[in-house]
């Protein structure tokens, strides 16, 4: 150890040296182009191109300089001191876009804040008060459940279903291919598109495809988004329809994983193919269910754009997100909203860390 | 098929790029030897070469119309006006006023967002910055009532939206010989008379997405003005006057009498509900009409399938009648608010054409557009509809604004539309509950 040091010490300060100097230039060249990026007069061409270099080059220089900063160090402090400085970065960005912010709003929430108020003021517990009372809020914890319980209930075990049977046939691709392709849909898109399936039209012809199936086998027009408490359901379905191929695809990979030995053998020993896929399919896959689970229902708990889209929350729909907007950017009652906000993190949280927890099983 | 991830890949990177330099190109190829000293804007400097931006809420042929109406400006003083519209509008102000980077001028199209904002510190007075006097030759006192917001003159008023009108088909009302009603009890007769004859007369929506209830706020504002004096609706404007008050429930028994009347609505409370704001004119254009009558503010032409070409030739409109006609003919209103959020030489420049007559003129000539400036001249207007409804303005015996833009946002912006909207919706609804709902809801 001491050989490879003594050996290298000759050129150490000069190299110590330039470490030092293309940290200091790197600095540099942060603090200008930043400067320059905030500069409006620049046209946004080459303001795009400076965020582009800067952005993607400036992290590897950022690695690579402070790497090189380590490597002047001795032996033991530099092996100690190498995955900080790889994390450090990462944990930065975090600390600055998720856990600030987190605690900011959760600081909030105990305030009087609205827009235009200044600073918020006195302390206390009336956001929590106000929302609670809000006869709203308990229709959108119902609604929220009815989420939580009907996506991943339905879109998991069709999924499953579809992933069991398709591996079957021989147009497994395309099946797999079609089933999946909603989930290319932004949520936007796919209320947008259903919008047009559930529409009514109040004169002429139902051109919404619903209605125009209903009338076309002698029924009256339906307006389905109004139809209390269907409606939840019809809004329901849509997320259903894109998040099925999610769970299909990395369902049906758990599936081929499943030993064909152990199929033949549960076969040969007279097991039907009910008995195969509860008993053999399902408890092999388990853990990816319960994974693809867990992750579809963060994602329904944080339920947003599709109310938004079809009813703003209207006729009894609404979800914790789609009132927290509404507080947040139309009312512009900041400490409501972020009251709100922590509701919906508290919900959130048991089931985050289950999916965590279950993934460092895996 | 790593070829193709790395060509994919640079693709998208190179992409921002294509759409980056569109927005690049801004400034004109200005002439060297134009004299920028000489214009009643910049108190004789040369300010050529400055940029003004303004965000606003106009987008599409609005934003167009309103940058042409720049032009005037930009000839005279060489300042370049960027314009950037957004149907974001309310959100995307308060984030950057809040974090610091407020445009150089605002396009409220409420004036209780400009009046947060107000509170906040972030906007300019222009009574400091163009003197009262200068204003009172611009507008009529009215007008500069409703811009004080937080004791200053919060901006200045840019466009003028008059909101009690009735839009009704014109092939219908010559065929069957009907007459423009002069009272309310005139206009139920008249539904009746059309029920009778085979018709639906009414057709309302109030769908608008995250908004969805403001047209019946505006219905039960007009309603409010025609059975009370103005006094009663300034007190209920700042819930002095309880939204759960006799006042204001006889005025929602007068607005049920239309609304809740199944044969007159179209779609009944369904069709009310389920129908996009800017859809409930198209019954009356198309042809056989589905409906006769639709009530909504001067700027629905633009939401009409051919612009707003059918006025005059298919549809045509008048004014809202009275309910007590001791009342005189008042007239609910709103307006854009255009205010001030950083100060520069440039920006008073702007703000002091903004307040001109002048500002407006190409809009105003393209049509559906009413100039509140006192120095518009009438003849500017292209079309008669467009100076009927500018007479319409003038001729009001009360001007109010919108209440529910000028209540705090809480209720303005939150439960006066969904308490509305709940009421419309839902034949069961407790009535005492959705208004206790509303003044529970007053921050």
């Amino acid at each position: 150890m001491s050989d490879t040091e003594e050996g290298a010490l000759g050129k150490r300060p000069v190299q110590i040296g330039l470490s030092l100097l293309a940290a200091f230039a790197l600095i540099v060249i942060f603090a200008v182009s930043f400067n320059f990026m905030r500069n409006d007069e620049a046209p946004k061409f080459v303001i795009a191109v400076v965020a582009l270099v800067v952005g993607v080059g400036g992290i590897w220089a950022l690695f690579l300089t402070l790497d090189n900063l380590v490597s002047q160090l001795p032996t033991r402090a530099r092996d100690r001191l190498r995955p900080y400085i790889f994390v450090t970065p990462a944990f930065l960005i975090l600390l600055i876009y998720i856990i600030y912010p987190t605690v900011r709003t959760t600081w909030v929430s105990f305030f009087d804040y609205s827009r235009g108020s200044g600073d918020p003021t006195n302390f206390g517990l009336q956001n929590y008060i106000a929302i609670f009372r809000d006869p709203r809020l308990l229709i959108a914890i119902r609604n929220n459940i009815m989420w939580i319980v009907f996506v991943p209930l339905v879109s998991v075990s069709v999924g499953l279903v579809i992933a069991v049977l398709v591996d079957r046939v021989k147009w497994e691709k395309f099946a797999k291919s079609l089933i999946f392709l909603p989930m290319a849909i932004s949520f936007v898109g796919a209320a947008v598109i259903w919008r047009f399936i559930y529409y009514r039209a109040l004169y002429g012809q139902q051109i919404g495809l619903l209605n125009a199936i209903v009338v076309g086998l002698g029924g009256d027009a339906v307006g389905w988004l109004r139809l209390e408490p269907w409606n939840n359901f019809f809004l329901i379905i849509i997320m259903i329809w894109l998040q099925t191929g999610f769970a299909m695809v990395i369902l049906s990979s758990a599936v081929k994983g499943v030993p064909s030995s152990l199929l033949e053998a549960a076969r040969i020993d007279g097991a039907g193919e009910f008995r195969v896929f509860f008993q053999i399919i399902i408890p092999f896959v388990s853990s990816t269910i319960l994974t693809v689970t867990t992750t579809i229902v963060i994602l329904v708990l944080k339920i947003f754009d599709i109310v938004f889209v079809m009813t703003s929350g209207q006729f009894n729909t609404d979800v914790i997100a789609n009132m927290m907007y509404n507080q947040m950017f139309r009312a512009g009652q900041y400490g409501r909203g972020a009251a709100l906000a922590v509701v919906l993190f508290i919900a959130v949280i048991p089931v985050m860390i289950r999916n965590i927890r279950n993934m460092n099983e895996a | 098929m790593r070829k193709v991830i790395l060509v994919f890949v640079s693709l998208l990177m190179v992409l921002p790029f294509a759409f980056a330099g569109g927005q690049g190109e801004t400034g004109d190829g200005q002439m060297a030897d134009v004299d920028y000293t000489d214009n009643p804007y910049t108190d004789g400097a040369d300010l050529s070469g400055m940029t003004v931006n303004i965000l606003g809420a106009f987008v599409d042929e609005d934003a167009n119309r309103f940058n042409a109406s720049m032009v005037p400006f930009e000839q005279a003083t060489g300042i370049d006006v960027v314009y950037e519209g957004s149907g974001d509008f309310e959100t995307l102000i308060t984030v950057r006023a809040e974090g610091g980077s407020p445009p150089d001028v605002a396009a409220f199209p409420q004036p209780g967002l400009a009046a947060d904002l107000v509170q906040g510190g972030y906007v300019y007075d222009m009574g400091e910055w163009l003197g009262m006097d200068y204003l009172g030759e611009k507008y009529n006192q009215t007008w500069l009532d409703l811009a004080d917001l937080g004791g200053i003159q919060a901006g200045v008023w840019y466009r003028a939206s008059v909101k009690s009108l009735v839009w009704y088909n014109m092939g219908v009302f010559q065929d069957e010989g009907y007459e423009i009603p002069e009272t309310w009890a005139e206009m139920l007769a008249l539904s009746d008379q059309m029920v009778a004859d085979g018709y639906t007369p009414w057709s309302i929506g109030i769908e608008s997405s995250g908004a969805t209830g403001w047209v019946a706020t505006d219905w039960i504002e007009d309603v409010m003005l025609r059975i009370h004096p103005p006094e009663v609706y300034d007190r209920w404007v700042t819930n002095d006057l309880k939204f759960n008050s006799p006042e204001f429930k006889e005025a929602l028994a007068y607005m049920a009498q239309i609304w809740f009347n199944e044969d007159y609505v179209l779609g009944g409370r369904e069709g009310i509900v389920l129908t996009p704001f800017g859809d409930a004119i198209t019954p009356l254009i198309i042809d056989p009409p589905a409906a006769i009558l639709h009530r909504q503010a001067s700027f629905i032409p633009s939401f009409m399938p051919d612009g707003g070409d059918e006025i005059g030739e298919v549809v045509d409109f008048f004014y809202l009648p009275p309910i007590d006609e001791s009342l005189g003919r008042p007239v609910l209103g709103a307006g854009d608010l255009l205010g001030a959020m950083q100060d520069r030489p440039e920006v008073r420049a702007m703000m002091r054409y903004l307040s001109s007559g002048l500002s407006t003129k190409a809009w105003l000539e393209a049509g559906g557009f009413v100039s509140p400036h006192a120095d518009t001249p009438l003849d500017w207007y292209p079309t008669e509809t467009d100076r009927k409804i500018a007479e319409i303005l003038q001729d009001a015996t009360t001007f109010r604004f919108d209440a529910s833009d000028l209540m705090p946002g809480a209720v303005g912006a939150g439960s006066f539309w969904t308490g509305m909207t709940d009421l419309v919706n839902d034949p069961d609804a407790d009535l005492n509950d959705v208004l206790d709902g509303i003044d529970n809801s007053w921050p």
